[in-house]
């Protein structure tokens, strides 16, 4: 496994207790190997950071993982509840599901799943890089588009909701309040009836974390969140993710390149560069790793020659 | 994100509000300076009109028969496009064109303001005059048999306001491009003309309910089944097609439509081909036929016998099935599934983001405007009283997505006066029987010939003054503390 080098003797805690379990993820669009034989954990609610330079393959390895892509090669098992042994993964990856109850809670082939049944029901949730609210909808009306999957349990079309049934305003009154909770954590309660196109764009970034947690998701991936933010949204930007995570118990896998962002808040940091994996292991180890620091700056060409064949394959 | 044209352009003419002082503005002149040039400029202009159209207008020579060329004169055309001429440009040179005149710093958000003024009252004021139209038509045409016209094209533009309703829970709200929204309301047309013709039906229920109880109830009945068969149609149709976006969307279900028409024409031993299904059973109140025996409608209602009777039911029947329309589809806003339809319309990518399954609200989408297509199609079945696949062409289809686009996309009040506006101004001009006066354009003339160019220069203008339709504003379906229209600079269209 590509994680072997960096392994020390005491087990890190994404070894132990890991959320998101990515094994040999290859994707190729064509000749292209975008991301190739990439492995990595992401701990139970911890910030893992992926960071590399442009065109390292970063989103892609997101979009396999949020469904959008379907990766070439690879397993991506997210464990709810509790981390699976090797054999039940093993024995979930031999079967056809995309899913199996294990000992600990469920587990969930990414890999499988189709996009919009990784945020249903793997609890996977993303934000994007270009950010993409419902810009013609008020900031309200977004984050209860978020809460579809909670409101819909009982059909598409269902007549308690036609009918506006008690059952049912009880229903909303709850999805309600739950983005009323997001907007006072984003501080938006102020503009919950403007549209959300007319927001600034730190507020739009804000708006769009929030409506990814309205979907209650285990698993929070945030494609720059920190781009185009000025110092001080940034720090807010931290402030907000320390919250998610401690407060709600919602891991967080984040792609930046602002390093105050990464060095601050993530408890793990990968680094991919031309779709490989090149370091991996706890902020300050990863920072003074010579692969890192040689992608990142550059060295002379013998350096980086031993740097490149240095990669573990 | 890049910024809509229009919203740059907005932007543009608005000054920011923390400008410390007010640009100079040229002091206006006095009014004796405005108006006076005015007039003359108003006057000179009718004249060169006038001079100008004299010899082009005002004479025309006509062959009498084989008689030799007579010369005909038409002075009082010259006369009426002079004062046109001048007239207009009084009015410009007094509003648009005054000298000094303070360009209004946000004209889109006054109408913002006005339209959000006039949108509460927009919906209770057109239900309240739709159900008072037939007694206004009878009224005012002095008699039941007089108002037949009138009634008849109530029914007419209602029909239209329900098909752009049902329409505009595809285009307006899903934001899917549907060229062929006609094929379903044919389906629900079909269904109901074949079903209530049905030789095997009529027997069956002849012989184990009540003679002729199936030509008397077949529309109550068949109206949902319609329904249900046209949302059947918009899912067979849906599942293929709808992972096609935009363009190739919008050709694949105009494909659509004309495959319906086809098969209505081809497949003779169904649906009697070309020649259509005549004899459809007239619609009845609820068993009771519109007819002056003694156990019609009239006789047991204790009135006069009057075939408006039936057509009067015929207005309340379609005025509730607008209305069931337009209050399913208020109700289904509100719910996650319409929210989600706006998504869609929104951003597709991000619903997917957000766990909603695409293709299964694509699919709500298009069942649900089918069944209204379907209810419909029942309804002109029962109205006309005959079918045939010439009623269901791709020129209707056009209609009704125009009545939607020209209303504004989304907006049920904006497509209710768009289908008034489309269908009844159509209408209207067959009736521009003045221009037939003699110092006009003669009794030769047929106004209803120009109504496709007038009709199109009417399209044309409002797209130039409202790209995004009558009603341009997007209500929110929720709000907190006030409910504001959201510009529709902000609102997308939908790719698909």
């Amino acid at each position: 496994m590509a994680a072997a080098s960096f392994t020390p003797k005491v087990p890190k805690s994404w070894d132990r207790d890991p959320l998101l379990k990515v094994d040999h993820l290859s994707m190729r669009f064509g000749g292209l190997v975008a991301v190739g034989d990439v492995s990595f954990r992401a701990g139970r609610g911890e910030v893992t950071a992926v960071i590399g330079p442009n065109g390292a393959g970063k989103t892609t390895v997101f979009n396999c993982i949020t469904g959008f892509y379907k990766p070439s090669t690879g397993r991506l098992a997210l464990m709810q509840g509790g981390p699976a042994t090797m054999a039940e993964l093993d024995a979930l990856t031999a079967g056809g599901r995309a899913w199996a109850k294990t000992a600990a809670g469920a587990t969930y082939l990414l890999e499988r799943l189709p996009d919009h049944k990784v945020s249903s029901r793997a609890k996977v949730a993303r934000t994007f890089q270009n950010i993409r609210l419902f810009s013609g909808m008020t900031v309200l009306e977004n984050l209860l588009v978020a809460q579809h999957m909670s409101l819909t349990q009982a059909g598409l079309i269902n007549p308690v909701a036609l009918l506006n049934l008690p059952s049912w305003r009880r229903k909303q009154k709850a999805a309600l309040e739950l983005a009323l909770y997001w907007l006072d954590k984003i501080g938006l309660t102020a503009r919950a009836d403007d549209p959300a196109g007319d927001l600034p764009y730190g507020d739009q970034r804000r708006l769009e974390i929030a409506r990814a947690m309205c979907t209650q998701p285990v698993l929070l991936c945030l494609d720059e969140p920190a781009a185009g933010l000025n110092p001080r949204e940034s720090h807010e930007l931290n402030t907000l993710l320390r919250a998610i995570r401690t407060e709600h118990q919602t891991s967080i896998l984040l792609i930046e390149h602002d390093m105050s962002v990464v060095m601050e808040i993530s408890d793990h940091v990968v680094v991919l560069e031309y779709g490989r994996k090149i370091a991996d292991g706890a902020p300050g180890d990863v920072r003074n790793d010579p692969k890192v620091i040689a992608s990142y700056l550059g060295v002379e060409d013998e350096a980086e020659a031993v740097a490149v064949t240095g990669v573990p394959a | 994100m890049a910024p809509h044209r229009s919203d740059l352009w907005e932007r543009e003419d608005t000054p920011p509000e923390t400008t410390p002082a007010a640009p100079p503005v040229p002091p206006a002149p006095a009014a004796d300076a405005v108006v006076l040039p005015a007039i003359k400029d108003a006057v000179a202009s009718g004249v060169i009109t006038g001079l100008l159209l004299l010899p082009l207008v005002g004479f025309r020579a006509t062959e009498s028969g084989s008689g030799p060329l007579t010369l005909t004169y038409r002075f009082g055309l010259v006369a009426v496009f002079a004062l046109l001429v001048a007239g207009l440009r009084l009015v410009l040179n007094l509003t648009l064109w005054r000298p000094g005149r303070k360009i209004r710093d946000n004209r889109s958000a006054g109408l913002a303001a006005l339209s959000a003024k006039v949108a509460p009252a927009a919906r209770p004021a057109f239900f309240a005059l739709a159900l008072l139209y037939p007694l206004l038509a009878v009224t005012l045409s002095g008699g039941l048999s007089p108002s037949r016209y009138w009634v008849d094209l109530g029914i007419y533009i209602l029909t239209y306001v329900m098909l752009g309703w049902g329409l505009n829970i595809v285009v307006g709200l899903a934001g899917l491009l549907d060229l062929g929204y006609v094929a379903f309301y044919a389906v629900g047309a079909y269904t109901f003309a074949l079903l209530s013709t049905s030789v095997p039906l009529n027997a069956f229920f002849d012989a184990h309910v009540a003679e002729g109880f199936w030509a008397s109830w077949s529309f109550f009945v068949c109206l949902p089944m319609a329904g249900i068969l046209a949302a059947l149609w918009g899912v067979i149709l849906g599942f293929p097609v709808l992972r096609l976006r935009g363009d190739y969307l919008a050709i694949v279900t105009l494909a659509f439509g004309e495959i319906i028409r086809l098969v209505l024409i081809n497949w003779v031993s169904l649906t009697n081909g070309g020649a259509g299904i005549s004899s459809v059973p007239a619609i009845t109140f609820f068993g009771v036929p519109f007819n002056g025996n003694d156990d019609g409608f009239a006789a047991r209602f204790g009135l006069d016998y009057d075939s408006m009777h039936r057509m009067i039911f015929l207005y309340f029947i379609i005025l509730g099935l607008a209305a069931l329309t337009a209050l399913v589809t208020i109700r289904l806003r509100k719910m996650p599934v319409g929210r989600a339809w706006e998504a869609l319309r929104e951003d597709e990518i991000a619903c997917r983001s957000l766990g909603i399954n695409t293709t299964l609200t694509k699919l709500t989408a298009f069942a649900t405007g089918a069944m209204f297509g379907g209810f419909a199609g029942a309804f002109f079945a029962v109205r006309v009283r005959f079918v045939s696949p010439e009623s269901f062409t791709f020129m209707e289809s056009a209609v009704i997505l125009a009545i939607v686009v020209l209303g504004g996309m989304g907006s049920q009040m904006g497509v209710a006066a768009a289908a008034i506006l489309l269908i009844g101004g159509m209408e209207m001009l067959r009736n521009l029987s003045f221009l037939k006066a003699s110092f006009l354009f003669g009794p030769d003339f047929d106004p209803s010939l120009y109504r496709m160019l007038i009709f199109g220069f009417a399209m044309v203008a409002v797209m130039v003054w409202r790209p995004r339709g009558l009603v341009a504003n997007r209500m929110p379906t929720i709000f907190l503390k006030q409910r504001k229209a959201v510009s529709g600079a902000l609102v997308k269209e939908g790719h698909g």
